[in-house]
C-alpha cells in the first residue's frame, strides 16, 4: 500500500514535478511560490529526480524569464518546468505560445489565482488559466490535493508522449494551501509512467551543434498558416493519450479519473458541469439530493484543453434536459465564460435535442462555494424558466443575477470531527493545527484535512484554522460552518470576532482565558454567552497564556492549546495523543536545539492542570440579531464599516465601487489595539529632537509644534513642555502616542536619546502597560488630533525637527511591527504629502497600502493629501511616468489657457517658487484667485482651464516599491524611466529580498545572505543600482538609511524632490526578513553604516557645474568590521550554523565588497567637474 | 641531561607542566596546532558556555517563528533548513577535530547554568573524546537572599552530579571569592573534582561615558594577578588531594618557576599567549629547563611544592604577615614616588 502522508497542494504538485524535471526555473508568486522554494530547498539539498539527477533551480527577474529560460531548456533538450500563477502566468503567455507552435513537452504548474483587475487579489480562481487558453498548452485541471499529485505526474507523462505542452493548475489556497492527506506517489510510479523512451525523443529533437537545426524561423504568408494546421494532429490525439495516462496511473495506484468524470443519478436530467475544487462542494450536495430522489449529477471536467467534445457528451447521462455550467471567472462583454460556451458547442454539435444551458459564476477570488450554493445552482434548474446567466454566492441587487442560496443545507456526515480554532499569527495557532493534522493523519488511520484563513494585516494578524477528520478521505473544499469543536486562542478575540457562530448545538468551546472557571463567565462579552447558554455549549478554560509563559514560550500558547484540545476532542487516545505531540515537537522544532524542545514540552506537561469545565449558568437568554443596518449610504459607512466588521461576504454587489475606487483615511477607523505596551513621554527630560516619531513606522508617535492658547479646554493632565526654537519663541509641544494604533514595536524608545540623569535606562519616552494607559491616552490623542497643525511656512520642512511638527498623511498602516519600510512613507508624506501622487508597485507596501477593508494613506483637513494606485508588479516606474506625463501635458494646457485668460495670474504663477512651502501656498492661492477670475467668463477655454487649473501647483510624483521590482522584474521600465530625463522621483524600498513573499533572494540580496531560492547562501554581490543610474549624469541619487543619519535621509527625500528630473534614492529598509529583533532595526541600520555595508552618500547633478563634487559621500569611512553587522542577523547567521566553511569564505569576499566599494565612492567623491556642459548633463525634460 | 620537565595534572601525564588555556587561540584549530608545536602539554578549549546556547537557540527559534504562519502570502521568512546548529554541535566538533589534530591531552570546558545542561554537555564532551572536563563555575551571584553556603553547596552538589556523570578526570575552574576557600577547595575534592583551577577571572564590565552604556569587556591579565593563584596553590599544596594549576597573569619564566615551588601541578597561559603568540610556551619551556640544571634540578617533580605552606619553614608567612608587609611596602614606596 502507498505510503499515506498529509501535505498541501502546492507541496503535492512540486514533489512530482521536481522529480520529473532536469531545469527548473522560478520565480516567486502568491500562491504558487512554495513550489518553486521546495525545488530550491531540494535541488539545495541534493534531492536527485526519478533518474538520478539533481535538477538545476535558477530563480529569474520576473515570470516572464522564467518562461524564457524553460523555452530555452526545453530546446536544448532538457525536461524544465516552473511554478506561477495569476500575473506571473500572464507574463509566460508569449513564451507558451511558442513552446506550444514548436510542439515542445513541458509542463507549468499553476495555483489558479485572480488576475488583477480593479483590485489586485492574491485568491484563487481560474481568471489566469483561462487567459492562456489560447497559447495551445493543454490545460488540466486538479480539484483536490491528491489530484495535484496525481495529474502532475499525469501532465509530466502526456506532454512527452503527445508533444503538447500542459498547464497542470489546482485552485490557490483553496487547494495549493490545503493540508490534506494523500497517498503518495513513489519514484517507481514515476518511473513506470515517465516513459525514457520518449525522454530520448525529445533530446533527439533539441537543438544541438552535432545535429543541427533551425527553429524559430519567420514565416510569410505563403506558409505560416499551413504550418499552424500541421500540428493538429498531436491536439487530436492528445485526449486519448492523457485517458491513456490515467488508467497507467490506475492500474498502478488504484485511483481511477476519467477526462470527464460524472457522479450522480444515472438518469439525472439536471446536471452541473464544472472544474476545480469547488466540485468536491457539488459532489457532496449532489449525494446528498440524489438520496433524497431528485434526478440531479455533476460532472468534473479534467481536462479542460483540448475540449474532447465526444468524451463530453458520452459522459453526461442521456437523460439530462437541463444543464448549468460553472465557470470560476469572468469574462465581461462576453456570451458568456469560456467553459459554457464550450459545452455550448458540444452540446449544440451532438445532435439531437439540445438541453436547456445555463452559465454562472461561482466562487471568484475564493469567494466560498458550498454544497447549499450548488443545491441553489440545482434548484434553479428546476425551475421552470431557469435563468440563462447567474451568479451564486453572492447578494447581486444591481444586475439581479445571483441565485437566492439557502444555507440549511449540510452535507457534513456525522463521523467528520469538525474544529474552528481562532487565533494570533504570532500566537503559533496555525503551526500547531498543521502539526495535529499531520498527527491524527498518521495515528488515526483517517483522514485529515485542515485549511487557514488569514487576515491580511502584517501585524497582530487573526488567523482561523478549519480543521476536519474523519474516516474517509476529505473532500470539502469550503470552511467549516458547523463545528462540535471551537477554540479561542486569543481571550480578546471574542469581542472583536463572533467566534461562536460556527459553533454547532451543544459543541465544546474551548477558551484561552485570564480568568478561571468561577470567574471567567462575568468577564464574557454578553453575545457569547447568549450563544453559550442557546446553544448549550461546553465551555473550558484553561490560562494558556499563563502556561505558556511559565514554560518559556512566550506569546505562543500553540502546544498548551493543542494538548487540551486532544484532551476535549477525544480523536485519539489522550496518551497516545501527548506522545504524538512530542513528537511532533521534535520534528518540527528539533533542530532548534533542546532548550526549545524542553519548553515546549514543558507546555504540554503543564498544559491539563489548569483546564477546567465551566458550568454555565442555566436558562436560555435571547440571541440578538447581528446583522448590521445601515442609514448611510456612504461607502466608508456601510462597506468598509462592514468589511471591518467581518462581514464582507454580506454586502451586496451595490455596496461596491464599479471600478475599485475607494476613499482614503481609512486605517484610523480600525483601532487595532494590538499592543500591550505603549510609549509614555516624559516631557521633563526631552531634548525636542522628534527622533521618536521620525523612526515611528506606524505614525502612532506624533509631535506637534503649538501656540500655548491651543492648550485651551485641553483634557486634565494633558501633557506639553516649552518648544526651546528661538525661530519659534513662545511655542508649547507635545508628544502624543496613538494609544489604540500604536503596535507597541518599541522603536521610538529605542531610538530615544534622552536618558535620565537618576537613571539611566529611563528615557523621555518609555514602553508601559498599555492597559494602565489606554483611557488617558485616548483622551489625550484625541485633543492632540484636535491642535491646529503648524503653519508649514514658518517652518523648515526639510529637517528632522521641522519635518516631524508636520502632519503624517500615511498611519497606522498594518505592516509589521517595527516595519523598517513605512518611517520612509510617512516621512515623504510629512514632506509633500498634500501635493504628491503615488504609484507603488505590488509587494508589501502596497498590501500595507492599499489592501482593503482600510489605507493608511489619507488626506489632510484640506482635504489634500497622496494620490496612492498599484498597477502591477513590472511596470511600476512606468505607470508612475505616465502619471507625470499626463501632470505635463494638463500644466502644459493649463498654462497656456492662463496665458490667454489672465495673463498677470500666469505670469504669477509661473514665478511663484514651487520649491517652497512660501511658493506652494502662493501658487494655490493664484489658481483660486484664477479660478475666481474665469468663473464669470464661461468660454470653452476658461471651462477647460477651470478643470485644469490645479495642475498649475506643483505636483511631487513618486514611484515607490521594493528591491524584487526595482533590481529584477521592473529593472527595465526602471532604467527606461530614469533615463527618460522626466521629473519623477523613485523610492526604493530596499530590504534585500522579495518580503512581501516571504524572503526570496532578488538582486539586492547580499552575498553571503541566506534566503529563500538562495538557501546555500547568496553567492554574488549586490547590485549597485545607485551607481548604475549615476552613469545617467542627470539623474539624482541617494543611498539613505534612516536609523543611520536621520538628517541625510530628510535632506536626500527633499533634494530629490526639488531636482527638475528623474531621482533614485534607495532606502535602507530592515525587515522581519531580516531575522533581527525588530524593536533595534534602527540600530541595525546605523550598524550597517558604520561597517561599510550600506554607505551613505548622494549623487547630485545640480553640482556637476566647474569645480564641484557632484557625488557626495556622506558616511565615513567604515570603522568596525563587516560582521558586527552580520552577526545580529539570522540571514547572515544561519549560513554559519548551516555551512561554517561557506559562510567564513562568502564571509570574506563580502567585506572585500565593502572595502572595494568604499574605495571606488572615495574615488567617486574626490571627481570634480572642469566643464560646464549645458543641456548635456542638466535634465532634458522640456523647458516650462 | 637536561632535567625532566614532565608533571602530572588531573592524572594525564604532562610532558611539562605548560596548558594552553581556555583563549580564543584555542578555539582554532591551526592555532592549536602551533600550540602543541610550541610545546604545550596540553590544551583547554574555549568555555561551552550553557548560556549562549541557550540564548542562541531561543533566538533563532524566535527570529524563524517570528511573522511564521500569519500572512498568507508568506507563510515563513526563512528557507527550510534542515542542518543547522543551533547548540552545542559545532563545540563538540571542535573537540573531536581538535583531539584528531593533536597529540597532548585535550581539555574541554563548559560553563553551566542548569543542573541537566552541565551534565548533558559534560557526557557529549567526554564523547567527543575529550581527556579531561574543565567546570568553568563562573557565575555572578547577584541575589541578596540567596546565602554564601547554599551558593556553595548548590556548586558542590553539582560536582558530584557531573562526576558521577563521568568517565575522565574532572576540574573545577574557580573564582577566589570565597570567604573560607581552604574548605571550599576541600570540599570540592570530596565532591569529585581531581584537580582545582586557580582563579578564574570575571568580567568586569566598563562604563562608558560617551554612550552612558555598560560596556562588557575583559580586559588581558597582567602579572600582578599572579599573586593570588601563587599564595593559594601554597596554601592548598598537600593539604588537599587534588591537582593544582595556575592560571592568571602568568608572564615569564620566572612567573612559572614561582607557580611550582608554590606547589601547582601546571602553569596555564592565555593573555601572555594573546601577546605574544604561541612561541612563548618554547622561551617558557627553555626558561624553565635552563633554570632547573643551572639550579641542579633534575625534575620539575623535585620542584614542585617546595615552598608550599607545607614546606615552608613559617606556614604562616603565607597568611596574614604577608598581607600586613605588602601593604606597608606599597604605602613606603607610594610615599617614595611623590
Amino acid at each position: 500500500m502507498a505510503a499515506r502522508t498529509t501535505i498541501d497542494g502546492n507541496e503535492a504538485a512540486a514533489w512530482v514535478a521536481y522529480r520529473a524535471s532536469e531545469v527548473i526555473a522560478i520565480y516567486p508568486i502568491t500562491p504558487a511560490s512554495p513550489m518553486g522554494e521546495l525545488s530550491d530547498a531540494w535541488s539545495a539539498a541534493g534531492v536527485p529526480n526519478a533518474w538520478g539527477a539533481v535538477p538545476q533551480v535558477i530563480e529569474m527577474q520576473s515570470e516572464g524569464g522564467a518562461a524564457g529560460a524553460v523555452h530555452g531548456a526545453l530546446q536544448a533538450g532538457a525536461l524544465a518546468t516552473t511554478f506561477t500563477s495569476s500575473q506571473g502566468l500572464l507574463l509566460m503567455l508569449p513564451n507558451m505560445f511558442k513552446i506550444a507552435g514548436e510542439l515542445t513537452p513541458a509542463v507549468i504548474h499553476v495555483a489558479a489565482r485572480a488576475i488583477a483587475t480593479h483590485a489586485l487579489s492574491i485568491f484563487g480562481d481560474h481568471s489566469d488559466v483561462m487567459a492562456a487558453r489560447s497559447t495551445g498548452f493543454a490545460l488540466l485541471c486538479s480539484s483536490s490535493v491528491q489530484e495535484a499529485q496525481d495529474f502532475a505526474l499525469v501532465a509530466h507523462a502526456a506532454t512527452l508522449e503527445g508533444r503538447v505542452p500542459f498547464l497542470h493548475f489546482f485552485d490557490g489556497f483553496r487547494t495549493s494551501h490545503e493540508l490534506n492527506t494523500v497517498d503518495r506517489l513513489d519514484e517507481d510510479d514515476l518511473r513506470a509512467l515517465l516513459d525514457e523512451a520518449l525522454v530520448t525523443a525529445h533530446r533527439s529533437r533539441s537543438l544541438s551543434p552535432d545535429h543541427p537545426v533551425l527553429r524559430g524561423t519567420a514565416q510569410n504568408p505563403d506558409v505560416f498558416f499551413q504550418a499552424r494546421e500541421a500540428a493538429n494532429p498531436y491536439y487530436d490525439a492528445l485526449p486519448g493519450i492523457v485517458q491513456r495516462q490515467l488508467d497507467a496511473l490506475a492500474a498502478r495506484t488504484g485511483r481511477r479519473y476519467r477526462l470527464f468524470d460524472y457522479t450522480g443519478a444515472p438518469d439525472a436530467e439536471r446536471v452541473i458541469v464544472m472544474m476545480g475544487s469547488g466540485s468536491t462542494a457539488a459532489a457532496e450536495a449532489v449525494e446528498t439530493l440524489v438520496a433524497a430522489g431528485e434526478k440531479v449529477g455533476l460532472l468534473t471536467v479534467r481536462l479542460y484543453r483540448p475540449f474532447a467534445a465526444d468524451a463530453f457528451v458520452a459522459a453526461l447521462p442521456a437523460t439530462v434536459e437541463k444543464v448549468a455550467v460553472l465557470d470560476r471567472c469572468k469574462e465581461p462583454g462576453s456570451l458568456g465564460e469560456p467553459l459554457f460556451q464550450d459545452v455550448i458547442t458540444a452540446l449544440a454539435e451532438r445532435g439531437g435535442a439540445m438541453p436547456f444551458v445555463s452559465g454562472g459564476r461561482y466562487g471568484l477570488a475564493s469567494k466560498e462555494f458550498t454544497p447549499a450554493m450548488a443545491q441553489a445552482v440545482l434548484a434553479g434548474l428546476a425551475d421552470p424558466e431557469p435563468r440563462r446567466r447567474f451568479t451564486v454566492g453572492i447578494v447581486d441587487d444591481v444586475s439581479h443575477l445571483s441565485l437566492p442560496v439557502d444555507p440549511s443545507l449540510t452535507t457534513e456526515p456525522d463521523d467528520v470531527v469538525r474544529a474552528v480554532f481562532y487565533g494570533l499569527g504570532a500566537d503559533g495557532t496555525v503551526g500547531a493545527n498543521k502539526n495535529s493534522i499531520a498527527i491524527i493523519g498518521e495515528h488515526s488511520g483517517g483522514h485529515a484535512q485542515g485549511y487557514f484563513f488569514y487576515d491580511s494585516k502584517k501585524s497582530g494578524s487573526v488567523t482561523v484554522s478549519h480543521l476536519r477528520f474523519g474516516p474517509r478521505p476529505i473532500g470539502s473544499s469550503y470552511l467549516i460552518e458547523s463545528a462540535g469543536f471551537v477554540a479561542c486562542h486569543q481571550f480578546g478575540l471574542l469581542e472583536k470576532i463572533a467566534v461562536l457562530d460556527v459553533a454547532a448545538e451543544g459543541a465544546t468551546f474551548l477558551l484561552n482565558a485570564p480568568y478561571g472557571p468561577d470567574d471567567v463567565w462575568e468577564h464574557l462579552p454578553a453575545a457569547v454567552q447568549e450563544q453559550i447558554v442557546a446553544k448549550r455549549l461546553r465551555l473550558f478554560v484553561v490560562d494558556a497564556t499563563r502556561v505558556a509563559q511559565e514554560a518559556g514560550m512566550g506569546r505562543r500558547v500553540n502546544t498548551v492549546l493543542q494538548t487540551c484540545f486532544f484532551a476535549l476532542s477525544g480523536v485519539l487516545p489522550l496518551d497516545e495523543a501527548i506522545l504524538a505531540i512530542k513528537e511532533a515537537i521534535r520534528r518540527t522544532y528539533g533542530k532548534r536545539g533542546q532548550v526549545v524542545l524542553d519548553r515546549n514540552e514543558a507546555a504540554v506537561d503543564s498544559a491539563l492542570d489548569g483546564l477546567a469545565e465551566v458550568s454555565v449558568p442555566e436558562g436560555v437568554l435571547s440571541v440578538a440579531a447581528t446583522v448590521p443596518v445601515f442609514e448611510s449610504s456612504d461607502l466608508v459607512a456601510r462597506t468598509t464599516a462592514t468589511m471591518l466588521a467581518g462581514r464582507g461576504d454580506t454586502l451586496p454587489v451595490s455596496a461596491l465601487p464599479v471600478d475599485g475606487t475607494f476613499p482614503v483615511g481609512t486605517a484610523k477607523l480600525e483601532k487595532r489595539s494590538i499592543a500591550e505596551e505603549i510609549p509614555i513621554w516624559d516631557p521633563s527630560i526631552c531634548i525636542d529632537c522628534a527622533k521618536c516619531a521620525i523612526v515611528c513606522p506606524h505614525a502612532a508617535i506624533r509631535m506637534k509644534v503649538f501656540p500655548s492658547e491651543a492648550l485651551e479646554g485641553a483634557p486634565e493632565g494633558f501633557v506639553a513642555k516649552d518648544w526651546r526654537d528661538r525661530h519659534l519663541p513662545g511655542m508649547k509641544m507635545t508628544i502624543q502616542v496613538a494609544p489604540d494604533d500604536c503596535t507597541g514595536c518599541g522603536i521610538c524608545v529605542d531610538t530615544c536619546p534622552a536618558h535620565a540623569k537618576e537613571a539611566v535606562g529611563h528615557r523621555s519616552i518609555n514602553l508601559e502597560p498599555k492597559r494602565d494607559h489606554l483611557e488617558v491616552e485616548r483622551e489625550r490623542f484625541d485633543f492632540f488630533l484636535s491642535i491646529p497643525e503648524i503653519d508649514r511656512t514658518l517652518i523648515e520642512p526639510a529637517t528632522v525637527k521641522g519635518s516631524q511638527m508636520l502632519e503624517p498623511l500615511f498611519e497606522f498602516s498594518g505592516a509589521c511591527e517595527g516595519c523598517g519600510e513605512t518611517p520612509y512613507l510617512k516621512l515623504l508624506t510629512q514632506l509633500l504629502g498634500d501635493r504628491m501622487i503615488v504609484a507603488n508597485a505590488t509587494g508589501c507596501s502596497s498590501i500595507y497600502g492599499g489592501n482593503l477593508p482600510t489605507t493608511p494613506w489619507t488626506a489632510n483637513r484640506d482635504g489634500r493629501g497622496p494620490a496612492w494606485s498599484n498597477s502591477l508588479f513590472e511596470d511600476n516606474a512606468e505607470f508612475g511616468l505616465g502619471m507625470r506625463l499626463a501632470l505635463d501635458a494638463q500644466e502644459k494646457q493649463a498654462r497656456e489657457l492662463a496665458a490667454g485668460l489672465a495673463p498677470d495670474l500666469a505670469a504669477s504663477l509661473a514665478a511663484a517658487d514651487g520649491h517652497t512651502e512660501a511658493g506652494i501656498v502662493e501658487q494655490r492661492r493664484l489658481v483660486a484667485e484664477l479660478r475666481e477670475r474665469i468663473a464669470p467668463i464661461g468660454s470653452p477655454e476658461a471651462r477647460r482651464l477651470a478643470v485644469l487649473a490645479d495642475t498649475l501647483v506643483r505636483k511631487s510624483v513618486w514611484i515607490v516599491g521594493g528591491d524584487g521590482w526595482a533590481y529584477d522584474i521592473g529593472f527595465g521600465g526602471l532604467d527606461h524611466v530614469l533615463a527618460s530625463g522626466r521629473n519623477v522621483n523613485v523610492l526604493v524600498l530596499d530590504t534585500e529580498v522579495y518580503s512581501n513573499t516571504g524572503g526570496q533572494a532578488s538582486k539586492a540580496t547580499p552575498r553571503g545572505a541566506v534566503a529563500k531560492f538562495a538557501a546555500g547562501g547568496k553567492q554574488t554581490g549586490k547590485k549597485d543600482l545607485g551607481l548604475l543610474a549615476t552613469s545617467y549624469g542627470n539623474v539624482y541619487v541617494a543611498h539613505i538609511a534612516l536609523g543611520a543619519d536621520n538628517p541625510q535621509t530628510v535632506k536626500a527625500l527633499a533634494e530629490a524632490d526639488a531636482w527638475n528630473g528623474p531621482s533614485l534614492v534607495i532606502a535602507y529598509s530592515h525587515c522581519i526578513a531580516h531575522g533581527i529583533d525588530m524593536v533595534k532595526g534602527m540600530r541595525q541600520q546605523k550598524l550597517a553604516v558604520d561597517t561599510g555595508y550600506w554607505p551613505l552618500w548622494r549623487y547630485d547633478p545640480g553640482h556637476a557645474g566647474p569645480g564641484e563634487h557632484p557625488f557626495q559621500l556622506d558616511s565615513r569611512k567604515a570603522k568596525l568590521p563587516l560582521t558586527d553587522f552580520t552577526a545580529n542577523e539570522a540571514r547572515f547567521s544561519m549560513l554559519r550554523r548551516s555551512r561554517p566553511e561557506e559562510a567564513e569564505r562568502l564571509g570574506v569576499l563580502a567585506q572585500h565588497d565593502v572595502d572595494e566599494r568604499q574605495l571606488v565612492y572615495e574615488q567617486l567623491a574626490e571627481i570634480e567637474h572642469e566643464h560646464d556642459e549645458p543641456g548635456d548633463r542638466v535634465t532634458t525634460e522640456e523647458e516650462p | 641531561m637536561s632535567p625532566d620537565l614532565r608533571s602530572t595534572y588531573l592524572g594525564l601525564q604532562l610532558k611539562s607542566p605548560l596548558i594552553a588555556s581556555a583563549s580564543p587561540l584555542t578555539g582554532n584549530l591551526e592555532m592549536l596546532r602551533a600550540l602543541e608545536a610550541a610545546g604545550a602539554a596540553a590544551v583547554v578549549l574555549p568555555s561551552l558556555f550553557e548560556e549562549q546556547i541557550e540564548h542562541d537557540e531561543t533566538t533563532v527559534d524566535l527570529v524563524l517563528e517570528r511573522g511564521a504562519q500569519s500572512f498568507g502570502e508568506a507563510l515563513t521568512y526563512f528557507p527550510e533548513m534542515d542542518d543547522y546548529n543551533t547548540g552545542p554541535e559545532s563545540y563538540v566538533e571542535h573537540v573531536a577535530a581538535a583531539k584528531k589534530a593533536l597529540s597532548i591531552p585535550v581539555i574541554a570546558s563548559i560553563n553551566g547554568v542548569t543542573p541537566g545542561g552541565w551534565i548533558r554537555y559534560a557526557e557529549l564532551l567526554q564523547q567527543a573524546g575529550a581527556d579531561a572536563i574543565e567546570l568553568n563555575v563562573y557565575a555572578v551571584e547577584t541575589d541578596p537572599y540567596a546565602s554564601a553556603a547554599s551558593v556553595e553547596d548548590r556548586t558542590l552538589r553539582l560536582v558530584s552530579k557531573v562526576h558521577g556523570a563521568l568517565s575522565v578526570p574532572l576540574a573545577v575552574k574557580v573564582g577566589p571569592y570565597y570567604t573560607a576557600f581552604a574548605n571550599t577547595a576541600s570540599r570540592l575534592a570530596e565532591s569529585g573534582a581531581a584537580g582545582l583551577v586557580l582563579f578564574n577571572r570575571f568580567l568586569q564590565p566598563d562604563l562608558d561615558l560617551e554612550t552612558m552604556t555598560v560596556k562588557p569587556e575583559m580586559h588581558l591579565s597582567g602579572n600582578e594577578e599572579m599573586r593570588l593563584p601563587l599564595r593559594w596553590i601554597a596554601i592548598l599544596r598537600g593539604r588537599v588531594p587534588v591537582s593544582l594549576a595556575a592560571t592568571s597573569g602568568v608572564q615569564s619564566t620566572d612567573d612559572v618557576i614561582k607557580l611550582l615551588l608554590a606547589g601547582a601541578d601546571a602553569v596555564m597561559l592565555a593573555s601572555a599567549l594573546l601577546r605574544h603568540g604561541p612561541e612563548l610556551l618554547r622561551e617558557l619551556t627553555d626558561g624553565l629547563s635552563a633554570w632547573l640544571a643551572e639550579r641542579e634540578y633534575t625534575s620539575v617533580e623535585q620542584l614542585k611544592g617546595s615552598m608550599s605552606q607545607e614546606s615552608c619553614g613559617d606556614p604562616r608567612a603565607f597568611e596574614r604577615s604577608h598581607y600586613v608587609r605588602a601593604i606597608v611596602d606599597y604605602q613606603m614606596h607610594g610615599r617614595g614616588m611623590e
